[in-house]
């Protein structure tokens, strides 16, 4: 059973149908309680960093997410959801993050903006969530802002696309990937394949306490 | 590298029951392509980078036959789906995302009223919203418009709306810039001078707007050969270029369309 958390960011039925697809069952809440028990969490969103912060609070699921991941729930954090499990954006100056890792959030320069489209990914390391993905595979991209983890070792995988920036990180039971794998083909549905089948063998402490 | 993209558009008459793909809008004889779903599926497993419906009918009474063609499509189609025709405010937009679309293609509506652009872009994203824009060349000088020397002589590029019916008097160049300005996405620029032509995109036009915003840009309108593909990519900025016809009735299949582009140095998926 795969639990995708609904904050009210971004399409959420492409990713249940990819999980279905893969014969997965989900369910898509905003229920606390729902979260703090998930068996496999999807942590999805597209828009705005500020916003989704606020939602995540209002609905009471900002804890709930962080106690999740302390107690070592596989967890996958795509695109925003990614974007959100660190310290602040330039998008939303004012607003903290979930603070799971140290690093920020920072706008892309002096290329078009948003990145749209396929690009590759270069797997700097082979972890569970690329098993038997081809180094630099094309998978799909939609964002303005990437993320910047203070401790380059959670990096697997880096996309070039004016400059070299962070695509993909994994830590223990937490995975986070920029792209959309919901939207990246055969490559993308390999990706939560892996996910399903992934067994953390420790948990992420959270490297900022509240 | 970001690969540039391939995109099928499959205009949807919803009229008929359950929807059909029909051959291009300006045709006068209207031929079936065959249902929209299961083009798509065809579209995804030939390798396309992303789909676009075109609700052609765009009445209200209509609208929940789009998001049903949505639905079925998203349950077995995992490329990018976008959609337009028809999209008046966020509560239409809200309903299409919902259903599996990822992203909102607007025209006539943003031209009306630039706001909902903004407004769109601020609710789901950027990279959510795209204008569509369709333009027509205006050969000879005007007052207060971008002035692009071409090949056939000094023109204009004025903005159309209502399914290329009604003509605005807007400036495209201007009105691409202020939409992205206002937190489009993308751009989806189809030459009506071109368009149902096959004669090859209007690389002038695309080649000026892709440089002029500095969001990405989706060409349309004219490919009937597989060269057009490779020269709007290495004469224009265009990030992406679509085609409908063309593949629906096989003309060009999107695998060996690739593989040329492939050849020729073209980075594409």
């Amino acid at each position: 059973m795969i639990t995708i958390i609904d904050y009210g960011m971004g399409n959420l039925q492409s990713l249940a149908n990819a999980f279905q697809f893969l014969g997965e069952e989900v369910k898509i809440t905003d229920n606390p309680k729902e979260i703090e028990k998930a068996q496999k969490l999807v942590f999805p969103g597209v828009g705005d960093f500020g916003k989704a912060i606020k939602n995540l609070k209002k609905k009471k699921i900002d804890l709930p997410i962080r106690n999740s991941i302390q107690k070592g729930t596989p967890f996958l954090g795509i695109c925003l959801g990614l974007q959100l499990l660190f310290e602040k954006s330039e998008e939303a100056p004012n607003d903290k993050g979930l603070n799971i890792f140290k690093g920020k959030i920072l706008r892309f320069k002096n290329v078009k903006t948003p990145q749209i489209g396929w690009n590759q990914i270069n797997i700097l390391k082979k972890t569970k969530i690329f098993k038997e993905i081809e180094n630099n595979s094309f998978v799909y991209f939609m964002h303005s802002f990437y993320v910047e983890p203070l401790d380059k070792k959670i990096i697997v995988a880096r996309t070039n696309y004016g400059k070299g920036f962070c695509s993909a990180i994994e830590q223990k039971n937490v995975f986070g990937v920029q792209f959309h794998p919901e939207k990246s083909g055969k490559t993308g549905l390999k990706i939560l394949r892996n996910f399903i089948t992934a067994k953390p063998i420790c948990r992420v402490k959270p490297v900022i306490e509240l | 590298m970001l690969a540039k993209r391939i995109i099928p558009c499959l205009d949807c008459d919803l009229a008929i029951p359950g929807g059909r793909v029909v051959k291009g809008i300006k045709f006068k004889k209207i031929r079936h392509a065959g249902l929209p779903w299961e083009l798509a599926e065809r579209y995804y497993k030939e390798g396309a980078d992303e789909i676009v419906f075109l609700d052609i009918t765009a009445s209200y009474e209509k609208r929940g036959a789009m998001i049903e063609i949505i639905k079925k499509t998203c349950q077995r189609v995992f490329i990018p789906i976008t959609v337009g025709g028809g999209i008046k405010n966020i509560e239409d937009a809200r309903k299409l995302f919902k259903a599996g679309a990822d992203k909102i293609s607007i025209n006539t509506s943003a031209i009306q009223n630039p706001k909902l652009v903004k407004d769109l872009s601020k609710t789901f994203g950027s990279q959510a919203v795209m204008v569509a824009i369709d333009v027509k060349r205006r050969y000879g000088k005007k007052k207060s418009k971008v002035i692009v020397k071409t090949e056939k002589g000094n023109c204009w590029f004025e903005c159309s709306i209502y399914g290329s019916r009604k003509f605005t008097g807007i400036d495209a160049i201007l009105w691409a810039k202020k939409a992205a300005k206002l937190g489009a996405g993308e751009i989806l620029l189809t030459s009506m001078d071109r368009d149902g032509t096959k004669e090859g995109f209007d690389l002038e036009l695309n080649k000026k707007i892709s440089e002029e915003v500095s969001i990405p840009v989706i060409a349309s309108g004219g490919a009937g050969a597989k060269k057009h593909f490779f020269e709007v990519f290495k004469e224009s900025k265009a990030d992406a270029a679509l085609a409908a016809s063309l593949f629906h009735f096989k003309e060009i299949k999107i695998p060996e369309l690739k593989r040329y582009l492939k050849q020729k140095g073209i980075n594409v998926r």
